[in-house]
């Protein structure tokens, strides 16, 4: 069971992430019972037989775009997003898009180089759902990690989880 | 000039905060040495050649005497008491300690300055025009507007880790001294036929391995909707730029293999959902910005001052300096001065923490408190009374900082090169000193007129080589260092990439290799006719031939290409 920081707390859980191997087609691949996250091809290959289970949600590499997703994201309770890089920035843009234009109301979770250095931006761009890789951070340091979610107290631009641009949240100009 | 309200002066001490546990994790080996490096340069710091460098934003070039002291104090305490001014019109500090950075941002935020966003793969710090509010040419002034943009743009939380860096610049003058051609986005603030404001964006230019003049994405955006639509390119260029290959990794590249009509359609198409949403600019906001760029309390005075003009006549060396480094002020009775920092002997943009501590004094006495720095590399008091001119030139003068070579060819653009800079091919410090060298005569300078030279140590183009007229570029041969050499490269409107002129040289040569150009220059040249404008005019062959004659099989030793 994996350690994941959901909406800010840290929770142990279930879901597993199916990653294709080498040779592995997404037709055949066995899907495991239990809560799985498919990757985009397999959920795009199976959808008629996947869309009834609860327990099944989608991962996007950070090449798939948002919108493969967007005829059925009502459908999925979980969507994930991989970073196989940290400093691979394509994730918010597609986590902003999942939230913004395509409507996204479920668990949006980062999977992968997640580290919390990025949480504040993380979580800014719409992801509720963060999850480390394995072992990356002993308890003690998921524990302090939690502070890295308020990094910043007024952001400058609107985001996701802010629309608003601070200088419409909050009266400006008062001296430092 | 803009001061910090409360909300902004947090986000400088939160950043300090975080960029402490960072560094603290850093060194307990909690942060690998990767995990580390996007961090850092996004504080500025880069692991050079001898120690870090710490780069120091200077949004649009402005600063305030308290700040500038309070650099004098970090060159002190912290560096070996000197700074360097950048193209970018930051500074570089070239010595400090890693662990000690945490104290120096601590201390650059105790005057609303910081190093965010100054490196990395992110929007970086906004430039625009050092005459900003004096310019006679100016239709709106940037300022309000790169502050704008500035807020928007730190700590975006979609573009922190975008394909590549990226750089803007504003320009609201009828020249472009921001040379906005050549950033990712080039921003000019016009009013169009109905008297509105807005802005004409261009998209894609850069110098670098492959310099391009930006292309016009948008011939005018309304202000209200300046944030949405730079939102929607960097959102196409975040999700569509190329990330396999570091070197087509900038939207120069992306828009070139889309072509600007099918990037422009993608835009508008992402902005369509974006125009009209929260982050569409209100007056209530812009009014609060531009209210801090409101013009000093002049006084009511006539040109021409009848003491500065007899002091003019009577002295030689005051007068050669305000020809070339005193600037007309769209108020009667003032002017903008450029103080040099290319002295020859000095590297280019170098400055020590007296003079540092000097200039902020003399921004007090002569000019409201108020700094600016220039890509050129040098800075400006933009407020004088002309009649504080003589008084404001012998202070500077006592201090090495009254080099009446603006414009000229001495007046070079340098990198930091070889001599710091981990990732240079070359040295070009010692380039820019033995040309300034072997032309130290003010004579043949002002007979040469306004010319530019730009020296890069490598590819990265620091020093902006390509828009030089002449432009010298860094390049290792087999281990050796050697330069290669453009011509009629310009920056402003009519921005162009220069071109090499062919085989390159070995440093010991440069001096004649300039030598044989300006001789060509001189012989070809109209009357008044400008370096670049006779290059254009007559082309390279010329100049290539002049500089290359009796190489062939003589004596000198030519690497190829």
């Amino acid at each position: 069971m994996a350690k994941v920081i959901k909406n800010g707390q840290i929770v142990t859980d279930g879901w597993q992430v199916l990653r294709l191997a080498e040779g592995d087609s997404a037709e055949l691949v066995a899907v495991p019972s239990g809560p799985v996250l498919v990757p985009l091809t397999v959920w795009q290959a199976r959808q008629a037989d996947l869309a009834g289970r609860p327990d099944v949600g989608v991962w996007l590499a950070s090449h798939e775009p948002a919108s493969a997703l967007a005829d059925g994201v009502e459908q999925l309770s979980v969507i994930a997003v991989n970073f196989p890089k940290f400093a691979d920035g394509r994730g918010y843009s597609t986590a902003t898009l999942l939230r913004t234009r395509y409507g996204f109301r479920g668990e949006l979770r980062a999977i992968g180089d997640v580290q919390r250095d990025q949480f504040y931006f993380l979580q800014r761009c719409g992801f509720d759902c963060l999850q480390p890789a394995e072992g990356k951070y002993s308890d003690a340091q998921l524990e302090a990690a939690l502070a890295s979610f308020s990094d910043f107290s007024e952001p400058y631009q609107g985001a996701v989880d802010r629309p608003a641009p601070v200088w419409r949240r909050m009266q400006r100009g008062v001296a430092a | 000039m803009y001061r910090y309200d409360a909300i902004d002066q947090r986000i400088v001490d939160e950043r300090v905060a975080q960029f402490r546990d960072q560094t603290r994790r850093y060194l307990a080996g909690e942060l690998s040495e990767d995990e580390f490096r996007p961090l850092r340069l996004q504080n500025g710091l880069y692991i050079q050649r001898h120690a870090p460098m710490l780069r120091i934003a200077i949004p649009y070039g402005a600063l305030r005497s308290e700040q500038m002291r309070m650099l004098a104090r970090i060159a002190r305490e912290y560096d070996r008491g000197y700074g360097h001014f950048t193209t970018r019109q930051n500074l570089q500090f070239n010595w400090p300690e890693l662990p000690k950075v945490p104290d120096i941002l601590a201390l650059l935020a105790s005057v609303e300055m910081h190093a965010i966003q100054t490196s990395g793969n992110c929007i970086r710090n906004f430039t625009s025009d050092p005459y900003a509010g004096v310019a006679g040419d100016e239709r709106i002034d940037p300022r309000p507007w790169a502050e704008i943009l500035r807020q928007w743009s730190t700590f975006h939380p979609e573009f922190a880790y975008l394909p590549r860096k990226f750089k803007m610049a504003v320009n609201g003058a009828a020249e472009d001294r921001a040379v906005i051609r050549v950033h990712d986005i080039g921003l000019e603030v016009i009013r169009n036929a109905a008297g509105e404001v807005g802005f004409r964006i261009l998209v894609g230019g850069g110098l670098g391995r492959t310099p391009i003049i930006g292309k016009e994405i948008a011939a005018f955006v309304p202000w209200q909707h300046v944030l949405t639509y730079c939102e929607a390119i960097l959102r196409v260029y975040n999700l569509h730029g190329r990330r396999d290959n570091l070197y087509k990794a900038r939207i120069k590249i992306l828009v070139q293999a889309l072509g600007i009509d099918e990037f422009r359609r993608q835009v508008e198409d992402e902005w369509q959902h974006l125009k009209d949403g929260p982050s569409t600019l209100t007056e209530d906001e812009v009014r609060r910005v531009a209210d801090q760029f409101e013009d000093p309390p002049y006084e009511a005075l006539a040109d021409g001052d009848p003491v500065y003009l007899q002091l003019v006549a009577a002295n030689n060396p005051f007068a050669a300096w305000t020809r070339r480094n005193v600037r007309h002020h769209k108020r009667a009775g003032y002017a903008s001065v450029v103080i040099s920092l290319k002295k020859t002997g000095v590297p280019p943009g170098d400055i020590s923490a007296e003079q540092m501590d000097l200039v902020a004094d003399l921004a007090e006495t002569y000019s409201f408190g108020e700094l600016r720095v220039t890509h050129e590399q040098n800075l400006v008091l933009a407020d004088v009374r002309q009649a504080d001119l003589f008084g404001l030139w012998q202070k500077l003068r006592d201090s090495g900082l009254a080099t009446a070579n603006i414009g000229l060819l001495t007046d070079i653009i340098c990198c930091p090169g070889g001599d710091f800079c981990a990732l240079a091919n070359a040295k070009s410090i010692p380039i820019a000193e033995a040309i300034q060298s072997r032309f130290d005569d003010l004579d043949y300078l002002y007979d040469v007129g306004e010319l530019e030279i730009n020296i890069s140590g490598c590819m990265n183009a620091c020093g902006h080589h390509h828009v030089g007229n002449i432009g010298i570029l860094g390049v290792d041969k087999n281990g050796e260092e050697w330069y290669q050499v453009t011509i009629g490269g310009a920056q402003g409107n009519e921005a162009s990439i220069g071109k090499v002129i062919g085989p390159s040289f070995a440093a010991a040569e440069m001096p004649e290799v300039i030598e044989a150009l300006l001789d060509t220059y001189v012989a070809q040249r109209f009357e008044d006719e400008l370096f670049v404008d006779t290059v254009r005019r007559v082309g390279v062959e010329p100049f290539k031939a002049r500089v290359y004659s009796g190489r062939v099989g003589g004596k000198k030793k030519v690497a190829n290409g």
